[in-house]
């Protein structure tokens, strides 16, 4: 348990300013903790800043005021090299889009982010990906290319992308906003799956009540700060 | 980096796009394709034009000029430092325009290592009798091995054998233009008249075609010996020495000081020839002008289609990014598009460039100034295929650097959003 406790996400006084048209401050001081097999969600309004904070969390984003530590290490001031670096061994990203290769079949689409990591073979790294697809049950679609799969498929095959390279943790800005009721279903269950059975540690940008309402931890933002966090 | 990676991921958005990329790839191969053959062709023709020149010209001529003699008899009355001799209407003496010391002459260039070889040749004017017409022309007694071996001169002669002329004595090789207005055929046995005014009977062996009209209508060719009987000089007299270098660059360097050396009259071919060089280098300059506008012109598509390619591939990129590529990555992969576009189509080019050349060297060119010329000249210089190489690689890299700098600055959070 005490290794659960050790805290793998830090914001620290995040503020977010876009300047056009207008000056306008998108993000006030978010603070927050993750600690290592936490499932946090995070709610709040259209336009409240979920997403912005979640570019920023992710590295994707650097232009912000405060600091992020990721895994203990300050992403302040970093190379782009070093971020994209983090980004692929440390963060999984499930996006509303599934955001797949098309010139790639699907295997390959879960592969790169491992091949991209360079610690394994190209073998072991296949191998890998089969596992992930199966734990999504989707292995069968392995040698499909991505558009002939449907859209669930198609985000399933986004969340083993995400597993491939075992990250600290796995960020979702409303991973199933696409989809529909079944599918939505299936993806949450698998998210809940990947939680309880494997303690990934999770943040998903949510609007879906009920799916928060699983979760450990529910953030609810408003105009850009953080009004709850239960 | 891990270069395999980048490789297949730069190959796969090659191949998704294989029909741009091939249109792309054909820019260059028909880019490369007329630079090649345009060289080749031109330089071909250069070298033709050239030939024609260089292979009759010697590297340097040795030779005595009509002057008068600066040693006048009245110097051996008055000649001192404060009095000055004025003679009026001085003449040279009649004589042949021989060279002396020809023995000497030999011995010292047969020990230059700078010389490739050299034609000893005696010149003088004629008539040739036609009837009652008198034709004037120039005969040159030659060494014939000597003058074959560096000056080609079996290519010259159309008709006969060459070699007959040393064979068969009182022979002449005339030249064509010569033999037809005096209707002379090989066998016929002609006439002429030396300056000396005697007059001399010779049978015709060969017709002699240079390329050059004005020649070809005056010269003839006779043995050095028998032109020596004709016009009464002993035997070891001549006229002109024409040397040959293992390098024609030497040539202004050696004529000086053989013009010293021996004192004798020498010219250079540079000299000689001043117009050939500058005709030749223009001609090089406008293929290579116009060759490299066409590898330009495949460049921009080039820049064309990876920047399509890069606008369609927004998704795919920030998507790499968001996975962990760095810009750098994408930078590679599609310079690597880039590089492979022009590689392939560079070497379809340069197949392309050797057939094109290749068969415009099996196109019939028969013209009579150029009597062994069969088909249009074709230079398979090495070089163009290297600069070619060279080229093609390097204007695809430079029409694959802006868009792959674009293509890493892409910042995935915009693409993402905007969806
Ligand atoms: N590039 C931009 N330039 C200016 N303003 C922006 C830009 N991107 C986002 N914003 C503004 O920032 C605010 C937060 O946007 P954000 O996308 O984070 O909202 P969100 O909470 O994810 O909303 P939703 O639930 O609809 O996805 C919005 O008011 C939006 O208009
Ligand atoms: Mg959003």
């Amino acid at each position: 348990m005490e290794n659960n406790q050790k805290i793998i996400l830090e914001a620290i006084n995040i503020s977010k300013y876009f300047h056009d048209p207008l000056t306008i401050k998108v993000l006030n001081e978010v603070s927050f903790c993750m600690s290592k097999g936490d499932f946090v969600s995070i709610i709040g309004k259209s336009g409240c800043g979920k997403s912005t904070l979640l570019y920023i969390l992710s590295t994707m984003d650097t232009d912000f005021e405060g600091d992020l530590k990721i895994d203990g290490i300050s992403m302040k001031n970093k190379k782009g090299n070093y971020l994209a670096h983090i980004r692929n061994e440390k963060i999984g990203f499930v996006f509303q889009f599934h955001y797949l290769l098309n010139e790639f079949n699907v295997l390959k689409n879960v592969m790169l982010p491992g091949l991209k990591l360079n610690k394994k073979s190209y073998k072991e790294v296949e191998h890998d990906a089969y596992e992930k697809l199966k734990i999504l049950g989707i292995e069968k679609e392995a040698f499909k290319m991505p558009n002939q799969l449907s859209g669930g498929q198609k985000q399933r095959v986004a969340i083993a992308r995400s597993m491939i390279n075992n990250p600290l943790i796995i960020m979702g800005d409303e991973p199933t906003g696409n989809l529909d009721k079944k599918n939505s279903e299936i993806v949450f269950n698998i998210f809940q799956e990947l939680a309880h059975v494997y303690h990934q540690s999770l943040l998903i940008v949510t609007h879906d009540n009920e799916f928060a309402s699983k979760t450990h931890r529910i953030i609810e933002m408003q105009d850009g700060k953080i009004i709850k966090s239960s | 980096m891990n270069i395999r990676l980048i490789w297949s991921v730069a190959k796969s958005l090659l191949l998704a796009r294989w029909r741009q990329t091939m249109i792309a790839a054909i820019g260059v191969t028909f880019g490369i394709t007329m630079f090649i053959t345009l060289l080749s062709f031109m330089t071909g023709l250069n070298d033709l034009l050239d030939g024609l020149i260089t292979n009759r010209t010697p590297h340097i001529r040795l030779y005595n000029e009509v002057q008068p003699n600066e040693n006048q008899p009245i110097k051996l009355f008055y000649n001192s430092t404060n009095s000055l001799n004025f003679i009026h209407s001085l003449k040279p003496k009649n004589s042949l325009l021989r060279i002396y010391n020809y023995n000497a002459i030999t011995e010292f260039l047969k020990n230059d290592e700078r010389v490739l070889g050299f034609a000893p040749k005696i010149t003088s004017q004629v008539f040739y009798n036609v009837g009652s017409v008198d034709l004037a022309g120039v005969i040159n007694g030659i060494d014939v091995e000597a003058e074959n071996k560096l000056f080609m001169f079996s290519d010259y002669v159309t008709d006969g054998n060459f070699m007959d002329l040393k064979y068969i004595p009182n022979s002449i090789i005339l030249g064509k233009g010569l033999a037809e207005k005096m209707l002379a055929n090989i066998g016929d046995v002609i006439q002429l008249t030396t300056g000396k005014g005697e007059q001399i009977k010779l049978k015709v062996v060969g017709f002699f075609q240079s390329g050059l009209m004005d020649f070809d209508k005056t010269q003839s060719f006779v043995t050095i010996s028998s032109a020596q009987k004709m016009l009464g000089v002993s035997n070891n007299e001549i006229t002109d020495i024409q040397i040959k270098l293992h390098n024609i660059l030497d040539a202004p360097k050696l004529a000086k000081e053989y013009s010293k050396i021996f004192e004798l009259n020498a010219i250079d071919i540079q000299t000689a020839n001043a117009q050939f060089e500058t005709g030749s280098s223009v001609r090089s300059l406008i293929s290579y002008a116009v060759g490299i506008t066409l590898l330009v012109v495949a460049g921009f598509g080039i820049y064309n289609i990876l920047n399509m390619m890069i606008y369609e591939k927004m998704d795919s990129i920030a998507i790499l990014k968001a996975t962990g590529f760095s810009g750098k990555d994408v930078n590679t992969i599609f310079i690597l598009i880039a590089l492979s576009i022009g590689i392939f189509g560079g070497f379809l080019g340069l197949l392309g460039g050797f057939s094109l050349s290749y068969f415009i060297d099996q196109i019939p060119f028969n013209t009579a100034a150029l009597p062994t010329i069969k088909t249009y000249p074709i230079n398979y210089n090495p070089k163009f295929y290297v600069i070619g190489a060279v080229f093609s690689v390097i204007t695809t890299y430079f029409a694959g650097f802006f868009p792959a700098r674009k293509a890493s600055k892409i910042d995935p959070v915009i693409i993402i959003r905007g969806k």
